[in-house]
């Protein structure tokens, strides 16, 4: 594989991915962890671009960072008293917790990377770099006019579900 | 790039968010350790759209915008929950609420 410097830009967004994913894990202070929240899926808004995946990419950075990521700093500023943002001394039984969840982590990690660079299905499959046609259109098609009609009428009234669920778990009960 | 490039960022990634729901003491920050492995496994199918299948078929990127919806559905109702238990309990530690009673 040649260097060039789109090779240099997917490295780069790979690379900051998984280093914003890897603060959002371990710093303590959660409104810091949010905000590198933002960067991880901005990387993984870039990656989609790679995938040649236009639509997706625009979702995510709607979606994931206009909505979802508001959602959680209100959560985290709804939810903490100024002192409670950052976690306070870590305890005995939480560094044992820590040290035992690694371990799994990376068993799990390991196994990924086993599988992953075992399966000859997977191997040997590069980008040839051919230029695919805008996907928002067929996407439009597919949805509304093709074989994911069904699943994308189920998935809206989930979501009329869950804004109603939603509205209804937290607001304040009102007793007459 | 080759599929095993995405593979491997999208394996870290889940891990990372397996890690978070392992051990994080917020339930704030476990819901992003959730986000994370939801974007994992959008990449995944992303990626296996582009990969594995003709390059017409789109269908993995229209399972990963679903991937998507659910994810914000989860997200607000996750969030309501919390905000009910806080009102409850006065703290959103998941070793400290364990009070099943109404």
């Amino acid at each position: 594989m040649e260097f060039t410097l789109k090779t240099f830009i997917f490295y780069g967004f790979a690379l900051m991915t998984i280093a914003s994913a890897l603060v959002v894990v371990t710093v303590r202070n959660i409104v810091h962890a949010a905000f590198s929240l933002m960067v991880t899926l901005f990387g993984v808004a870039g990656l989609y671009v790679f995938l040649q995946a236009d639509f997706l990419a625009a979702t995510q950075v709607i979606v994931y960072v206009g909505g979802i990521l508001v959602l959680i700093l209100f959560g985290v500023m709804m939810t903490s008293g100024h002192f409670e943002i950052t976690t306070h001394v870590k305890s005995h039984a939480e560094r044992w917790q820590i040290l035992l969840g690694g371990v799994v982590s990376l068993a799990l990690l390991m196994l990924l990377l086993t599988v992953i660079a075992n399966t000859p299905a997977w191997k040997n499959l590069t980008d040839d770099g051919t230029e695919l046609p805008p996907t928002t259109e067929r996407i439009g098609e597919l949805i509304l006019n093709g074989q994911f009609l069904l699943p994308f009428e189920v998935v809206s009234v989930l979501l009329l579900v869950a804004l109603i669920g939603a509205a209804l778990i937290s607001r304040k009960e009102v007793r007459d | 790039m080759t599929l095993q490039h995405y593979l491997v960022i999208s394996a870290i990634l889940f891990t990372l968010g397996i890690f978070a729901v392992l051990t994080r003491r917020n339930a704030i920050s476990i819901l992003m350790g959730i986000e994370l492995i939801l974007n994992s496994c959008n990449l995944n199918f992303a990626a296996f759209s582009r990969f594995m299948t003709p390059p017409e078929d789109i269908s993995g990127q229209i399972i990963a915008i679903f991937g998507i919806v659910l994810a914000a559905a989860e997200a607000a109702v996750f969030l309501a929950i919390i905000l009910a238990i806080y009102r409850e309990f006065g703290s959103i530690r998941p070793n400290e609420v364990d009070t099943l009673r109404g």
